[in-house]
Formats: structure tokens, C-alpha cells, sequence
């Protein structure tokens, strides 16, 4: 029975159709789209490559990529950073620990709701919850979500704020680090920071480059967080590609130039994957079958 | 006199040793300490925005921002009472129903159609097997914007825009690759001596995915089915693009609404129907943690 060909394909069936309508017609599609101009209402006419040409003088397209990349590039390293480093002290034998590891699950799993958004909103606004904090030892109220580096900052913290998915994936590696390996090098008289970066943090490099891998390409999509807290601003300080896509294709229906965008994403992306797996091969040690998961 | 040395010898080693034990003892609760220390400054900071939030929402508004109080001075079910009405001529709970109307069935057919693929993937010769499987980690990396505008447009042309048909609709052909390759990798896990045997004593083997898979994957489908749930009830984009008309608004865009209509205004309103809008997952996620904990470690996840 585990031979038979045509029933293993009967039940991966659903998944075929999906994957060519739902993925593939659509995929393709946008790239057609992009080559049009479209308004929902008139028929899409062909125009070669003029929203690509058009791009290359938008200032909005460049301001867009440079704030998507330094939104990916402040949020994914203090993410993972604080992920391994509040993993890393879990991981000793501590009572609580479940209590702990709970805590900084909730907000991860909050995710990106809108009610968390607004709760932002609430904390970083002109007359908000860190101003009058901050009020409380004499200093001026600070104008968050008007000043674009401090909105930058506000938007990214709500991120970097749910870092405890990643946490819990590390924190599962480290226990998977086999006691020996210390043993042996505490008897070869290794320090405990030699031991951290010789030892541990080789050993866990494939959840790193998991975690690295899954967080970034979601963090070049962001978009309720900006959308909501922000609202792109303020002068588009905050106004990530996701943002100018949706706007483009679904506030201004310009859905031609939307799908050009859209697919000049992909290929940023998906340039920045490979340079990804490709890096990988110097960095990531696998250990036998024990790879990465 | 060489009793008394002999003893005195040994009395000494014996100093030293405890001495010694005591020193790394004492260091270790010293570490222990710094570990506790970090932890909780850690994580009340972490958890202050939320638990103000929840108590934001009973306070009366000009205190909200005035004082950093977690206790309200006078409780107050304004925000509850009057956040419930809305703006609209509909009440929260209407937006409630809404967001389950197409939460539940998205998370039903998430589950149905993830599992029936993986058991495909992870028990059957398939043709192409190693080309259909790369697709899939393919869509996994796939970022879901490139997809987003034919989509549209296909629903619009099945006339299914302004229902809950898009959100859900391609949940039935395990489009998320994700949950999928979760399945896969823990069913591969798994001996297949339980299956063989009832091959042998006459089951099909759609019997076997009913009898015998579904059972030992319980909790990998109660995995999937909590992040799914989770991801839904929060998702915002995609509501956001497909529901126009406010009687089918679900939490995340009655939420924007309210910030918008009431600009700098009642936050004892939006704090406390944000507050009840994050209460299920909260109390999903409490009831279920072990799941979460187990699915996130087997096969990675986002979020």
C-alpha cells in the first residue's frame, strides 16, 4: 500500500491545487500584472516596463526600501539577541522556570493584533503612558510617533517585544546541548564565556539560522504594526514596503505598479534567502543527523 | 601528642574541603540570584504593558495617562460599558461572532487538509515526490505580498469579495505550507510497526489515516489547530482587504475603527475593548501551553 503511487498522490491532491491555484496562477499572475496598468475598472492595458522605469524615479519606492531595511536590520539582531540571551539563563536548572518561560511567551502570542498595536499607540503617544513615566523624573514629554527616529524606535520595540517564540526555540537547543562536551572542557579549564562561544553557541548555529531565516522574511513584510501605531509616519519614516504596496494597489488602485512593487519585494527577498543559505555553509555546523530542525 | 596532630591534620583537610564546597555553593546561589534578578526585571517590564492596559480599561479616563498606578483610584466599568456600544450601531459582541465566523472554519480546514496532505507526503511513493515537497518549503519562504493583488483579484471575479469566503476558502488545499511540513516531520518520527499491522489485518488506508494516524498525531493537530487560531483571530491584512461593509467587521478592524473615529479620545474605551479582544488568546493560550511549547520546538515557528 505504501507503493501505490496514485493513492499517495490522491491525498497530497489538495495540496497540488492549492499550490497552483492559490500560489502559483497568482504568482505568475502578479508578474504579468506588473507589466499593466490597472484601475479595477477599465481593462488592464500593456505597458512594458514603464512602472519599472517609473520606480526607478519614485522617491517614495526609495525611502520605502531604505526604512524596510533598517526597520529588518535594528529589529532581527536585538531580537535574537535578547531571544538567546533570556534563553541562555533559563537554561539552568531554576525553579520557575515554566512560570518565567510563560511570561515572555504571552506577548509572542499576541502577536501582531491590532489590540496590541493600539496599546502602543497608547504607551508611545505625545500624552502617553512612557511620557508621563519619564514626567515622573523631570523630564520633557518626548513626541514618540512624531519624531521619525523615535517612531522608528516605538515600531521596532513592539517587535523585538515578542521575542519569545524564538526564545523557546532556543531554549529547547540549549537543552539539547549534551552535558559532556562541557564536562570536558571544564576539565581542560575553559572559562564559561569560552565555553558559551566555543562550545554552545557552534553547537546551536542551525536554530540560529532557523530563527534567522523564519524572523527576517516575516520582518520585511511587517504591517499592522506601522499601519496602526503610525500609520507610515510621520514625513514616511515608518512607511514600510508592505504599507506602499497596500496602498498603492488597494487605496490609489494602482494595481499594476502595486504588482511591480510587490514582485521587486519578492526578488529583494528572495536575493537576501540565498545570500542566507549560501553564508550558511561557513557559519551553521551541522552535527551528525542531529541538524537543524 | 600524635593522636592529637593526626586529628588536628585531618580536622584541617576537612576545613578546607567544606571550605571549598561552601565557596562554589555560595557561588552558585550568587548565580542563581543574578539569574532570578534578571528574570524578573525582565519580565515585569515585558508584562507592565499589558497588565496596564487590563487596568487602564477600568479606569475613569483623565486618569489613564496621569497616574502610573496599576490600582485605579475608582474603578470604573465606563470603558466596558460604553467601548461594548462602539461607534457603529452594532455592539462588540456582533464583531466577536464575526471574527469566529471565519476563524472556526479556517481552523477546521487548516487541520483537515494539513493532515491528509502530511500522511501523504510521509507515508506514499508519490511521482515527483522531491519536486512537490521543495514547493512546499518554497512557499513557506514565499513572501505572501507578491501573491496578494491576482488574489484579490480572483475573489473579485468569483464575486466573493465582502465575505468571509477568501479568508478562509484556501485553508481547504493546505495552502499553508507551514503547518504541512510541521505534520510531516512528526509523523516521520513516528514507528510505523502500529500501521503495518493493521495493514495486515485488512485496514485501507484511509482507515489507517482515521484509526491509527489521527489518533498517535492528536497532539500535533491540537498544535497546528492553536496556532492557527491564534494567527486568525489576529490577523489584520488580509480583513482588511477583503471586508468593506461594517456589519461584517471582525475585532481587528472594529478596533481600527475606533482609533480612527475617536482620534486622541476615549482610551478608557479602546483600552478596554482592546483588552477583551486579546482575552481569548490569552485564555487559549494558558489552557493549552504544553501544545504550543511542543509544536513550536518540532518543527520552528514564526511569530
Amino acid at each position: 500500500m505504501y507503493e501505490n503511487r496514485r493513492l499517495g498522490l490522491a491525498y497530497i491532491s489538495p495540496y497540488i491545487i492549492g499550490l497552483i491555484v492559490f500560489t502559483a496562477f497568482p504568482f505568475i499572475s502578479s508578474l504579468i500584472i506588473s507589466f499593466t496598468e490597472y484601475d479595477l475598472i477599465n481593462t488592464p492595458e500593456y505597458v512594458g516596463l514603464d512602472n519599472y522605469e517609473y520606480m526607478l524615479e519614485d522617491d517614495t519606492f526609495y525611502q520605502s526600501m531604505w526604512v524596510t531595511f533598517a526597520y529588518v536590520f535594528l529589529t532581527i539582531p536585538l531580537k535574537l539577541a535578547f531571544a538567546l540571551f533570556i534563553a541562555f539563563v533559563l537554561n539552568f536548572k531554576l525553579r520557575g522556570i515554566k512560570f518565567f518561560r510563560t511570561a515572555y511567551y504571552i506577548p509572542s502570542i499576541l502577536g501582531s493584533s491590532v489590540a496590541i498595536a493600539v496599546l502602543w499607540r497608547a504607551i508611545f503617544s505625545l500624552d502617553g503612558l512612557l511620557n508621563s513615566f519619564i514626567g515622573v523624573f523631570g523630564i520633557e514629554p518626548i513626541s514618540w510617533l512624531g519624531e521619525p527616529v523615535f517612531a522608528m524606535f516605538s515600531v521596532t520595540l513592539l517587535r523585538v517585544w515578542q521575542f519569545g517564540s524564538a526564545m523557546v526555540i532556543f531554549l529547547a537547543a540549549l537543552q539539547n546541548v549534551p552535558q559532556s562536551q562541557y564536562e570536558a572542557a571544564m576539565i581542560d579549564g575553559a572559562s564559561k564565556w569560552q565555553m558559551f562561544t566555543k562550545i554552545t553557541i557552534p553547537l546551536i548555529t542551525p536554530v540560529i539560522f532557523f530563527n534567522f531565516i523564519m524572523q527576517t522574511t516575516q520582518a520585511f513584510q511587517e504591517f499592522t504594526a506601522p499601519y496602526v501605531i503610525t500609520a507610515g509616519g510621520p514625513a514616511k519614516a515608518t512607511y514600510l514596503f508592505s504599507l506602499y504596496i497596500y496602498e498603492t494597489a488597494f487605496k490609489h488602485f494602482e494595481l499594476g505598479y502595486g504588482s511591480a512593487l510587490a514582485w521587486v519585494l519578492f526578488i529583494v527577498v528572495a536575493i537576501f534567502t540565498a545570500i542566507s543559505f549560501k553564508s550558511s555553509k561557513y557559519w551553521v555546523f551541522y552535527s551528525g543527523d542531529k541538524g537543524g530542525k | 601528642m600524635m593522636i592529637s596532630r593526626i586529628f588536628a591534620d585531618q580536622q584541617k583537610s576537612q576545613e578546607g574541603l567544606s571550605a571549598e564546597a561552601i565557596k562554589t555553593l555560595r557561588k552558585q546561589k550568587i548565580g542563581a540570584f543574578f539569574r532570578y534578578v534578571i528574570l524578573i526585571l525582565c519580565g515585569a517590564v515585558m508584562l507592565y504593558p499589558l497588565v496596564w492596559m487590563f487596568s487602564a480599561a477600568f479606569k475613569p479616563n483623565y486618569e489613564i495617562f496621569t497616574s502610573l498606578s496599576l490600582w485605579p483610584s475608582e474603578f470604573s466599568m465606563d470603558g466596558f460599558i460604553n467601548g461594548w456600544q462602539t461607534g457603529t450601531e452594532y455592539t462588540f459582541g456582533r464583531f466577536f461572532w464575526n471574527t469566529f465566523m471565519y476563524v472556526i472554519p479556517k481552523v477546521i480546514l487548516t487541520v483537515i487538509s494539513s493532515v491528509i496532505v502530511a500522511y501523504g507526503f510521509a507515508r506514499f511513493e508519490i511521482p515527483y515526490k522531491k519536486f512537490w515537497f521543495v514547493t512546499l518549503i518554497a512557499t513557506i519562504l514565499l513572501p505572501s505580498s507578491v501573491l496578494l493583488i491576482p488574489q484579490y483579484l480572483m475573489f473579485r471575479e468569483m464575486g466573493m469579495l465582502d465575505s468571509y469566503l477568501p479568508l478562509y476558502l484556501p485553508m481547504a488545499f493546505a495552502t499553508q505550507g507551514f503547518f504541512v511540513f510541521m505534520l510531516i516531520q512528526f509523523l516521520r518520527g513516528l514507528p510505523t510497526d502500529m500501521e503495518e499491522a493493521a495493514m495486515i489485518d485488512g485496514c485501507n488506508s484511509f482507515q489507517l489515516l482515521i484509526y491509527i494516524i489521527v489518533p498517535i498525531l492528536r497532539p500535533a493537530i491540537i498544535s497546528v489547530a492553536l496556532f492557527q487560531f491564534m494567527w486568525s483571530v489576529n490577523d489584520f491584512l488580509g480583513p482588511l482587504i477583503y471586508i468593506s461593509s461594517v456589519e461584517k467587521y471582525p475585532i481587528a478592524l472594529a478596533l481600527k475603527l475606533s482609533i480612527d473615529v475617536t482620534e486622541g479620545a476615549q482610551w478608557n474605551e479602546i483600552l478596554a475593548m482592546s483588552s477583551i479582544a486579546i482575552v481569548p488568546s490569552i485564555v487559549v493560550f494558558l489552557m493549552s501551553q504544553k501544545y504550543f511549547v511542543e509544536g513550536i520546538t518540532a518543527g520552528g515557528v514564526k511569530g
